[in-house]
């Protein structure tokens, strides 16, 4: 990952020192990726991390603190690493392999399968058993091995990120918390929680359902359960965050508050996926791709999840007034309900969508209800319904969020996954585009076409369309970055959080020319 | 089915052949020989600097004109044969036509210095400007060192762009500040010192005597008017100003000036004949702009305008508040309504300037209504719409200065001047 920018056009000799640097700590990661047995892990593991991040700012302070502060992306289309070149492609075969072997052969990177507590580990995962005793007891998982360099890649990226914006206050801030929620929420807390309650499933807070698409698993919910209260308020704070917390801050902020300052894959594509932002595919074709695809794995995942709790729970109501029909009725109602308010209040911003989502909604009301009358203890559709739910985890859960979604951010961008695939995205901008005070709205007459926003959008958001047009934006999968208010070079674009009328604005002549022409054309 | 013909796929003809599209079902040919498709010209400098590629600055990707049913035609017209209603194009063809608009845009000023034409001396407009100066600056190791001659928005982004490249830049500029034609005295100087941050040679009032060859053709180096000391160098960069792209006019009954000619309503003097953009010019200067206006703004507005005209609602080009903005570098710069670099008679300025000399605001306001007249803002954004409105609702300076948060267009978490804004105006009007 401290590939950042290999090439060695243009760099100065600090740069390349500070790049020999970060190479020599994932070499010795290599090192112990091949199984050499390093004698003293805890030093190794320490100088590893600590040269990779040392590398990273090293490298980023002679890149922007030389420099007077302002937009720095001289290059970013000429550098093979950022503009899809030899070594683009180099470190996209790399890291597709890394996300394969540790979601399918994690016995490659050193974990012990043979023990349940990891006892024997070698390679790789062995060089982090130190680094897991010291925070939680217990040896590495081939997770916690993830979950280290990830949150190492997060901090010392997110340090460049805001030593390349240190004009930008937006931008500083945002990058600070996403930092803070993965340092705390994922990595660390979870680890204490395990030394606090070593029976709680892991449980990083900040990662609402359907992105967390284990939360309502049986054994999930089980060892939430069977730990008493605090098991009882965590899983009810799952239920919470999407069906309350959500919703209000989402109203008010926009679904930037959860995708560009608080996730964790919004946070790695933010930091370490900057330089790959200008990627994405800007095309209509890719538009429309992207809200097939995003919703259908919508409906995957509500469908699967539903399936999933529908088989742990009985029929009797004298054992739980939560039975089998109650739950289902439930699901049903409630997608009921927001089709209907959303058609009642929201019929003109919804156009031609509207009969998408109705043939979506019957279509999920009738899957549910075939699931009903055919499903058993074990069986939905004729199929187990734990097929279903590994189903998801392999397609979507790994190969679609890692595999693709990190592994190919020099090919397809830093977004992939967030653009195409997330499941909470998808509801997050659903309701960002109905019912949100955000947009990004447009200055007036002030926009030159110039093109700097669309290509900077890591959604792939044809921003510019919208800006020339001097509409505001109010796309759902925009995550509210900030990155093409930025980079305007005419002060064209400002997110904002505002009253809900005005907010959508389709115009036909901009503003700056004759009043009465815009009244004129503008009235039709 | 009338056939509208419309040379040049800039702003402005692109803009007006979108809103035919919109109002009628017209034929609508575009015909230009510099790029297949229509791009964003001010984006320029970006692809040589790397921020973006060529296609990235093409607002409509390539299946849109097929579906709009704009036909684009690749050539340079040769004549205009207004009698016949015909175009003789370059490649031999002959193009008939209903109605023609003549948004053809500008090209580089060449002020017949000696070399001017040399390889390697190139302006900075085209798109074959931009390939040119890849071919002789496409590092610092052939470019030794560049000399840009003139002084105003291209010139200074032209040596933004050297500069991403690390090519050393010598900047001659015939006026002894920055801009300082358009820019009061406290803003040009503040760019003159950003300028040099940046390591840029700036040579204030300085003039360029000629251009010399080395055996081959190509610029060797340039001769200084004043001192006659002689810079060498490998690009030489013309960049002062630009007139309307016209020659091919000249032989037809199409009345030209400086541009082409046109009243209020885009009209040249021949029925049927229009021209919008940089290339037209008023018979006489509305308000306070100039008969000429090449900027994009005001192309895209004529467009606009023109459109109805075409489709049958007769209307004149009636430009509203004037706006335009530019980057310098780093520093973004807007403007709305007028401040010009010195205030009007019966005008005055206010000037504010903060202490990281990255920002500053220049208001001018009438001294006996208090009327506040316009507004340049540097380092800070600022609303359009709100500007718009108190233009409109002819404000006092008192009111502007006191509500300028209102027309804040930072971005969230930016620090707030208003405050310090404030405070210095009353200490201005209590010293004065």
């Amino acid at each position: 990952m401290s590939l950042a920018k290999p090439d060695a056009i243009n760099i100065s000799t600090k740069q390349k020192v500070a790049l020999a640097i970060g190479i020599i700590g994932l070499f010795i990661l290599a090192l112990a990726l091949f199984n050499t047995n390093f004698p003293n892990k805890g030093v190794f593991l320490t100088l590893a991390l600590g040269l990779i991040t040392i590398g990273i700012v090293v490298y980023s302070r002679d890149a922007y603190l030389t420099k007077l502060e302002g937009i720095k992306n001289d290059g970013v289309w000429f550098k093979s690493i950022s503009s899809r070149g030899v070594w683009g492609w180099i470190v996209g075969v790399i890291l597709t392999t890394f996300y394969i072997v540790l979601y399918f052969y994690p016995q490659y990177l050193g974990l012990d399968t043979a023990t349940k507590d990891h006892a024997n580990n070698t390679g790789l995962v062995s060089l982090f058993d130190p680094l897991s005793q010291l925070l939680s007891g217990r040896n590495a998982s081939q997770w916690f091995v993830y979950g280290a360099l990830y949150t190492v890649a997060i901090l010392a990226f997110g340090y460049k990120f805001i030593l390349k914006y240190r004009h930008n206050r937006y931008q500083q801030i945002r990058t600070v918390s996403v930092m803070f929620f993965q340092l705390g929420f994922a990595f660390l807390i979870p680890e204490f929680m395990y030394v606090m309650n070593n029976d709680l499933p892991y449980y990083d807070l900040k990662s609402v359902w359907p992105l967390n698409y284990y939360i309502f698993d049986e054994w999930s919910v089980n060892g939430f359960l069977s730990n008493g209260s605090i098991g009882l308020a965590l899983i009810l704070f799952g239920i919470i965050s999407i069906f309350v917390i959500t919703p209000i801050l989402t109203y008010k902020f926009g679904k930037r508050w959860y995708c560009s300052w608080v996730c964790g894959c919004g946070g790695l594509a933010e930091t370490a996926g900057d330089s790959f932002r200008q990627l994405s595919s800007k095309k209509m074709s890719a538009w429309k791709l992207e809200r097939w695809l995003i919703h259908l794995v919508l409906v995957f995942s509500v469908v699967m999840t539903t399936a999933m709790v529908y088989t742990y729970l009985g029929y009797d109501s004298n054992d739980f007034w939560l039975t089998r029909g109650v739950f289902i009725a439930l699901v049903i109602g409630f997608l009921t309900v927001v089709f209907a308010g959303v058609m009642l209040f929201k019929r003109q911003e919804l156009g031609k969508d509207a009969k998408y989502g109705a043939i979506g909604l019957f279509a999920v009301i009738a899957i549910l209800i075939t699931m009903h009358l055919t499903g058993t203890n074990e069986n939905v559709f004729y199929v187990k319904a734990g097929n279903l739910r590994s189903a998801y985890g392999i397609y979507i859960g790994s190969i679609f969020s890692g595999v693709i979604g990190t592994g190919f951010y020099p090919i397809l961008g830093s977004r992939s996954w967030c653009r195409f695939g997330c499941p909470m995205a998808a509801i997050l901008g659903f309701q960002q585009r109905l019912f949100s005070k955000f947009r990004i709205t447009t200055n007036g007459g002030q926009c030159i076409s110039c093109g700097n926003c669309s290509n900077s959008c890591e959604m792939g958001i044809d921003v510019r369309h919208y800006a020339q047009k001097g509409e505001n934006i109010v796309r759902s999968s925009c995550v509210g970055c900030g990155i093409c208010s930025a980079v305007c070079p005419r002060g064209v674009l400002k997110l904002e959080n505002d009253s809900m009328k005005g907010r959508i604005n389709p115009t036909e002549v901009l503003l700056g020319n004759d009043v009465d022409l815009m009244d004129l054309v503008n009235q039709k | 089915m009338e056939h509208i013909v419309i040379i040049g796929n800039g702003i402005s003809g692109v803009t007006l052949a979108r809103h035919i599209r919109k109002l009628s079902d017209k034929k609508i040919t575009i015909v230009s020989g510099e790029t297949d498709y229509f791009f964003s010209r001010t984006a320029l400098m970006y692809i040589y600097m790397g921020h973006m590629k060529f296609e990235h600055t093409q607002p409509y990707e390539d299946w849109f004109w097929k579906k709009n049913r704009i036909d684009l035609r690749k050539a340079f017209v040769q004549h205009i044969d207004t009698d016949k209603k015909t175009l003789a194009l370059d490649d031999g063809d002959l193009l008939t036509y209903d109605k023609l608009v003549i948004a053809t845009g500008s090209k580089p000023n060449k002020f017949g210095w000696p070399g001017q034409d040399l390889d390697g001396v190139m302006g900075m407009y085209h798109k074959q400007d931009l390939e040119n100066l890849e071919a002789y600056a496409p590092n610092n190791k052939v470019c030794k060192r560049a000399v840009i001659v003139g002084g105003g928005l291209i010139g200074i982004e032209l040596a933004e762009m050297l500069n991403s490249r690390n090519i050393p830049v010598t900047f001659l500029v015939r006026e002894s500040s920055f801009w300082n034609g358009v820019l009061p005295e406290g803003e040009s100087v503040m760019i003159n010192r950003h300028i040099k941050n940046h390591h840029i040679d700036l040579r204030l009032s300085t003039n360029l005597k000629e251009i010399k060859s080395d055996s081959n053709g190509k610029v060797k180096s340039v001769i200084i008017e004043e001192t006659g000391e002689e810079i060498a160098c490998d690009v030489v960069g013309l960049t002062a100003g630009v007139s309307p792209n016209i020659d091919f006019i000249k032989s037809s009954n199409i009345e030209t000036g400086r541009g082409v000619k046109v009243n209020r309503y885009l009209e040249t003097n021949v029925p049927d004949v229009y021209a919008i953009g940089d290339c037209a010019e008023q018979h006489e200067a509305i308000g306070n702009r100039r008969p000429i206006e090449a900027v994009w703004y005001t192309g895209r507005m004529m467009g606009e305008t023109l459109a109805q005209t075409i489709c049958g609602n007769r209307i004149q080009y009636k430009p509203g508040h004037w706006f335009n903005s530019a980057k310098f570098l780093d520093i973004e710069y807007q403007t709305y309504g007028w401040v010009f670099s010195k205030p009007k008679e019966g005008h005055a300025h206010f000037h504010w300037r903060h202490a990281d000399d990255t920002k500053c605001i220049t208001i001018e306001y009438d001294i006996s209504t208090n009327q506040f007249v316009g507004i340049n803002t540097f380092g800070i954004r600022m609303r359009h719409e709100t500007f718009d409105t108190w233009l409109t609702e002819n404000r006092d300076v008192d009111y502007v200065i006191n509500h300028l948060s209102e027309a804040n267009f930072d971005p969230e978490f930016y620090s707030h001047y208003e405050t310090e804004v404030l405070s210095a105006y009353n200490n201005q009007l209590q010293t004065a």
